[in-house]
């Protein structure tokens, strides 16, 4: 008991720093503590929250995905292209790109396996050869004015007072609970964690492990062009500058969010309220008016290394005192008798 | 013991394997009855590791077939291994230590429903399996929440339920306590009466008599013998590991000079560290060698190592020239002039990519300090000195040590030490890996190193070799010194008998 509460403990910090920040905004300012800042908190930060569902995976698994935010800068500049100027419906452009956006990934996480190149370098790679495809297709902002776009912002769950759960929202929140369900509920979940704790040893148990690599990006990818497409509906255009850096902020987001950064440990939960944390200090700036907006970037900065120190503090405790004291006993005689295959 | 039936539940038939042209396994046999645990033994580069991974395909073997149940089977992996029925546990614990205990036993074969794996279903099964080994555990807790002992059987039970018939072992006791050694046998004798094949590898004798049925000896690649446990009492099997049947008699010995009034390099006194070895006595002397002899795993290279500080010794004192030292590191070990040749000449010697010349120079370059380059022409001339006093052949300073053959990289590695007029030099197994004529060369040496006045202390598994050059051996068993042979007493049959612990050699433990 003692054991797994020790690995809840980042997820349940993360919880508490975010319900204590948003205590302090809603005592600082007194419109803070509603239904419409909480809802505009999850619309506003939809897109990190897709990456950093995609990054979790990543991470637990003992890799790093840099390319995730030229992924979504290409999937906007792509979707405008071609619903703009190729005529493309919306939905059919939507589905191209998650293709590509697969084939991207998959093709990242065999190179990974197969040449035995470090994570880091590979994605950084696609990292600039995606964010130079989409200069190469549009150097400037293109809006979008499909039908569809204008439709799907319009949409929404209302709950009065100005309260919108958006489409983005919705998005986000069942990106956030699908990725719960395959990386805590699933056998693919599981070898996921089992690449993290020992690459070599899970080849050993006979796990499929250049399927599991190359799956690992592809969802990554996959979920990195979901959040382009949810992207270009907030800002219902194509741009190849946008999104630049949010990888970065998925990491943070991951880490903060209580997921080690060498692998095997972490949560799709704590990811999700490491985004929400961050988007908590941007909506305090702007509530306040005057602070510079760099102040964000400053206070994710300090929470980010404190979160380390505080996982390293506590993985330190975990595993240092004394192993369970449960010493095995000799098998009984009757656990015997019961395998004796023949007398 | 219940034998199933007298057909061998796994034969293997002239299994043969060459790396590079060095031969590591030769035509070896070997048969595995179900019901029975079996002991697989050899010194280092006997050809046990080389034998298991040709067995579970790990490697592919030159020649050789094998039948499990009477079916022949070729397995080209460890998966095709495992399918096959044969299942291998290692040393290291190849489970994912962040996964719960459940989920090590279930990875990739978990109870799903739709998909979703069964998490309750799943821990019962696992609690269940446990059981039949007789932990009951939290399984739902991590699995590096618990000792390595456990963490074996976890091992052991997710094999076998993966329909094993043949378990192989590799020195899975080398980390256990006493008491967890005996929850293992528990288990293998469990295991054992199910009609399960175990083949056992250890370096472990005592362990090898307190389970195994079996015992299988591999020497240099070749299968050394197969005798039931009963057949085969210590001494016999010591001699059979080491190979020393017909050979003790023609080791000969010079005539040994008493050299007690020479005057002591360094003394260790109740010198030792926990779980490395236990404290042992050593007085080393100049024109002195002291020979380490013992199985593998008996604690020679670890004296060795805390004699060069490579690991620290957590009792005792050390005195050079009658001064106390704390020799902490293999720095402060250079610094009193003590040299060390380990063992593993590829990976702690040479650097491969540097040429002779670089590697001679390398120990004395850094006993100098970067700050102070030994000058490109002294480089030049000490290395041509050492390649013609050792003979290193080709006799080329700039050529990378790599292209070298073992016994002339030995040399060089020498040169090394030598270069920085070592009193006290370590060598650990100089005869290893390289050819007869290398041998002489050697020994050769170390006599006139020892004729020269410095101090020597050699590990080595030739006991024939250790005899002609030694002036005093130790006996290492279990991380222990048991026995210190000195003038006249050292001979090939008394350190047999210390190794085996054999009393009925009364004149072995002669101090």
């Amino acid at each position: 008991m003692i054991r797994s509460l020790a690995r809840l403990m980042p997820v349940l910090a993360t919880t508490a720093v975010f319900l204590a920040g948003f205590l302090v905004c809603s005592l600082v300012y007194p419109n803070f503590a509603s239904m419409r800042v909480v809802m505009n908190l999850m619309t506003d930060n939809a897109f990190l929250g897709i990456v950093a569902v995609g990054m979790t995976f990543v991470i637990i698994s003992g890799g790093i995905d840099l390319s995730v935010g030229s992924v979504i800068g290409f999937t906007t500049v792509f979707l405008a292209l071609a619903i703009e100027r190729w005529g493309v419906p919306p939905l059919l452009a939507f589905v191209l790109i998650l293709v590509i956006c697969a084939g991207f990934g998959a093709c990242m996480g065999a190179v990974i396996q197969y040449f035995e190149l470090p994570a880091f370098i590979v994605t950084l790679a696609g990292m600039f050869l995606a964010r130079g495809v989409s200069f190469l297709l549009s150097t400037e902002s293109i809006p979008i004015n499909a039908e569809l776009y204008a439709h799907l912002s319009d949409h929404a769950i209302r709950f009065g007072s100005g309260a919108r759960l958006t489409v983005p929202a919705i998005i986000m929140l069942a990106v956030v609970i699908g990725g719960m369900v395959l990386l805590h509920l699933t056998r693919f979940g599981a070898n996921v964690y089992a690449l993290g704790g020992s690459r070599a040893a899970t080849a050993l148990m006979g796990i499929n492990v250049p399927r599991t690599t190359v799956l690992i990006y592809t969802l990554s990818s996959v979920l990195a062009g979901l959040s382009g497409i949810v992207f270009s509906l907030y800002t219902s255009s194509g741009y190849s500058l946008s999104a630049v850096g949010v990888e970065l902020d998925a990491i943070a987001a991951v880490v903060i969010g209580g997921t080690l950064l060498s692998g095997g440990y972490g949560f799709v939960f704590g990811s999700f309220v490491g985004v929400l944390i961050q988007g908590l200090i941007q909506t305090y700036i702007s509530f306040d008016g005057s602070l510079s907006s760099w102040w964000a970037k400053i206070a994710t900065g300090l929470l980010l290394f404190a979160f380390i120190a505080f996982q390293q503090i506590t993985l330190h405790l975990a595993r240092r005192p004394a192993r369970r004291s449960g010493r095995p006993s000799p098998p009984p005689p009757a656990a015997i008798a019961q395998g004796v295959v023949r007398p | 013991m219940p034998l199933t039936d007298d057909a061998p539940l796994l034969s293997l038939a002239g299994f043969s394997k060459s790396f590079a042209g060095f031969v590591a396994l030769d035509r070896v046999d070997f048969t595995l009855r179900a019901g029975e645990i079996h002991a697989l033994l050899g010194e280092n580069g006997a050809g046990k590791s080389t034998l298991i991974k040709t067995m579970t395909g790990v490697v592919t073997r030159d020649a050789g077939t094998m039948r499990l149940q009477g079916a022949e089977i070729a397995p080209r992996s460890a998966e095709e291994a495992v399918k096959a029925g044969i299942a291998t546990v290692y040393q290291e614990v190849n489970l994912a230590p962040n996964l719960s205990v459940a989920q090590n036993l279930f990875l990739g074969r978990q109870p799903t429903w739709f998909g979703l794996v069964r998490e309750r279903e799943m821990r019962r099964r696992a609690a269940a399996l446990l059981t039949e080994f007789g932990l009951a555990i939290d399984v739902g807790a991590p699995l590096e929440s618990y000792s390595v002992a456990i963490q074996h059987i976890v091992a052991i039970a997710r094999a076998v339920d993966q329909s094993a018939r043949v378990l192989i072992l590799d020195e899975p006791t080398a980390s256990l306590d006493a008491h967890e050694v005996e929850v293992l046998f528990a288990v293998l004798r469990q295991l054992k009466a199910r009609g399960i094949g175990i083949v056992f590898v250890t370096h472990f004798l005592d362990q090898v008599y307190a389970v195994c049925d079996r015992i299988t000896v591999l020497r240099n690649g070749r299968l050394a013998g197969t005798a039931p446990i009963a057949d085969l009492p210590r001494l016999d099997l010591v001699r059979l590991m080491l190979g020393r049947e017909l050979s003790e008699a023609t080791a000969k010995r010079p005539p040994h000079v008493e050299g007690a009034a020479r005057a002591a390099v360094a003394t260790f006194a109740a010198f030792g560290k926990e779980g490395q070895v236990a404290p042992f006595d050593l007085t080393l002397r100049a024109g002195h060698v002291v020979g380490l002899a013992g199985l593998l795993g008996s604690g020679r290279t670890e004296t060795v190592r805390l004699v060069f500080g490579a690991e620290k010794a957590d009792c005792g004192t050390a005195e050079v020239d009658g001064r106390r030292v704390a020799i902490g590191s293999p720095r402060e070990a250079m610094r009193l002039r003590f040299g060390y040749c380990p063992e593993e000449r590829k990976t702690e010697g040479i650097v491969a990519d540097l040429t002779v010349r670089e590697n001679i120079v390398l120990a004395l370059q850094a006993q100098r300090g970067a700050l102070a380059p030994l000058p490109r022409r002294e480089q030049d001339e000490i290395a041509a000195r050492f390649i013609r006093l050792l003979d290193i052949r080709p006799p080329d300073p700039e050529r990378p040590i790599g292209l070298l053959s073992g016994g002339n990289q030995q040399k060089a590695l020498l040169a090394r030490w030598l270069a920085t007029s070592p009193r006290l030099l370590i060598l650990d197994e100089p005869t290893r890996g390289i050819d007869v004529g290398a041998h002489a060369e050697i020994i050769a040496l170390i006599r006139s190193l020892c004729a020269e006045g410095m101090a020597l202390l050699v590990v080595s598994s030739e006991l024939e070799e250790i005899v002609t050059y030694a002036d005093e051996v130790i006996v290492l068993r279990d991380r222990a010194h048991v026995a210190r042979l000195t003038g006249n007493a050292v001979d090939v049959p008394a350190i047999l008998a210390a190794i085996a612990d054999a009393p009925a050699a009364p004149a072995a433990a002669h101090a």
